[in-house]
């Protein structure tokens, strides 16, 4: 069972294994390949779960049941769900922009993945180790927003321009909130590396250690982080009453399943950042000094630790989404530029003063 | 060849036929989406290098804020059945002649030089590095042109923000 624990154990095994059998170059290339087939595979199986939990949290919140008839629970439905999104005919429309319009969930899922791939799962888990880790995340993640436009310009549909349009003006908005939150904490690390922040908080995790500062940086985070990913209340960008389904109305079969899953793989990009920056990553949880409570709270596993987080983060914005009404975008606007930026360049000097006079923990 | 070989150039390829076809395109947008292509092969070449942070300063820049701000621009001027008009064939001659030109002399200047392999390999450009260099005042720091360059950015916000204001209500211009 060491493997659970670290998985480098796991993953040094299989490149001896190979390395034995093959030239370094090939071993790169298979490894290359198993890693990419691993997150193809994480992606689908984060599909299919997310999509049942957000449909049983909104369910639970409006005091329905929710899907009942596939499966124990509704469990299989998104597996139906998934079935049907396969056999519809793809759509477009006859002036569209065929290139663009095909090549717009593409890139979407591209970023995603790009930054899916930096993410530190487990111990040793853990595919793209840069040391700017950060950096590289919202780097890549910035590329999404490409392919929100393309859409909408090229579905040749004012509801999709539209939608577009304001997802654009949002998700540039909020990235500044989400990159300076991210930045509050890297003031303690002094890293930009997921390893070695993951490291610094191995004997307690920073929103704890860093007094209230630390806390602020998680809550502009989380609004910043669920608007960046489109999601209620800020999901004005496919306001249903008015704009139908924003940038991919004319989307259908696949290509609008790409779309959806998009989202909710961004949602566990960003869910998953947020529990590594502030609560720890897969580290557990730890009291600096209590040698006994910390050795009982190793025998969970990482792994189970990272997933535990990212999934309160993920039912944190799923409470969100059933909870808020929808923003305007004047207000929405309002709300970056006029009170979470400044709030936040505040925090990043009270953040780098703590550190300098040495009073976090 | 090694596998560092066929990697550059295959991205070498990819970034010479987008560079070409950002622009031939005939459509805008598509000529803009050709251009993040050529971009981002420049941020896999940073990446080939193993030298990261460009390759994710390239990709904020020049992909993530430059294009996005291209696209937004031609999001809101241009319809989506406009077409660019064909230039005049003397245009076309003439820039081809004045690209080939350049393209033939910076190869030659490239083939002909004599690049003599450094003993030292130079520093490694980790973030510390980075950081400490570009916040030094010291000798081998970076702060001042930091600096201006921060002030030529806040003066083209700044700008900016006086060519958008509105007029107040009442006056004519």
């Amino acid at each position: 069972m060491n493997w659970l624990y670290d998985f480098s154990y796991l993953t040094g095994g299989i490149h001896n294994s190979l390395s034995e059998h093959f030239e370094p170059s090939t071993v790169t290339l298979i490894e290359m390949i198993l890693a990419g087939v691993a997150f193809m595979i994480l992606f689908a199986i984060l599909g299919l779960v997310l999509v049942y939990a957000e449909r049983k949290v909104s369910a639970f919140f409006q005091q329905r049941l929710g899907p009942m008839r596939v499966g124990k629970w509704g469990t299989a439905q998104t597996l139906a769900d998934v079935i049907k999104l396969l056999m519809k005919e793809p759509l477009m429309n006859k002036n569209a922009d065929s290139f663009l319009f095909n090549l717009a969930p593409y890139i979407i899922m591209i970023a995603a993945f790009m930054a899916m791939a930096a993410l530190p799962f487990a111990k040793g888990l853990h595919a793209l180790d840069f040391d700017i880790g950060i950096l590289y995340v919202s780097a890549v993640s910035s590329l999404g927003v490409i392919g929100i436009l393309l859409a909408g310009w090229s579905s040749d549909n004012k509801y999709s321009l539209i939608g577009a349009m304001r997802s654009g003006a949002q998700i540039i908005s909020y990235e500044l909130s989400v990159g300076l939150s991210l930045l509050t904490i890297v003031v303690l690390t002094g890293s930009l590396q997921f390893s070695t922040i993951i490291e610094s908080q191995a004997n307690g995790w920073w929103i704890f250690k860093g007094h209230i500062s630390a806390v602020i940086a998680f809550i502009i985070f989380l609004i910043a982080s669920t608007a960046e990913t489109n999601r209620g209340p800020f999901d004005l960008a496919e306001a249903e009453s008015e704009l139908t389904a924003g940038f991919h109305t004319e989307y259908s079969g696949l290509k609008f399943a790409f779309f959806f899953l998009a989202e909710f793989a961004n949602m566990f990009i960003v869910s998953a950042i947020g529990a590594t920056v502030f609560l720890g990553g897969w580290m557990p949880f730890h009291i600096g000094g209590w040698v006994g409570f910390n050795n009982i709270m190793d025998y969970i596993p990482p792994i189970f630790w990272f997933f535990g987080k990212v999934s309160f983060i993920i039912f944190l914005m799923m409470w969100f989404r059933w909870t808020f009404p929808r923003l305007r975008i004047d207000q929405l606007l309002t709300l970056e530029w006029k009170y979470l930026l400044p709030v936040n360049l505040m925090n990043i000097l009270i953040m780098a003063f703590l550190a300098l006079m040495g009073w976090h923990f | 060849m090694e596998t560092s070989a066929i990697l550059f150039y295959t991205i070498a390829t990819i970034m010479i036929v987008f560079s070409l076809l950002a622009v031939t395109a005939s459509k805008i947008l598509r000529a803009a989406v050709f251009l993040l292509f050529a971009l981002g092969g420049t941020a896999g070449i940073y990446f080939m290098v193993d030298y990261f942070f460009l390759a994710a300063v390239q990709l904020i820049v020049y992909a993530g804020g430059i294009v996005v701000l291209i696209i937004f621009s031609i999001l809101l001027t241009s319809h989506i059945e406009e077409k660019m008009q064909k230039p005049d064939i003397w245009k076309i001659i003439l820039t081809s002649i004045i690209g080939f030109a350049g393209a033939t002399m910076s190869i030659h200047v490239i083939t002909n030089h004599v690049f003599t392999p450094h003993a030292d390999t130079g520093v490694v450009a980790s973030m510390d590095v980075i950081g400490e260099k570009l916040m030094n005042y010291g000798d081998s720091g970076y702060v001042l042109p930091f600096e201006v360059i921060s002030i030529l950015l806040l003066a083209a916000m700044v700008g900016a923000i006086v060519v958008a204001k509105r007029n107040k209500p009442g006056s004519n211009d």
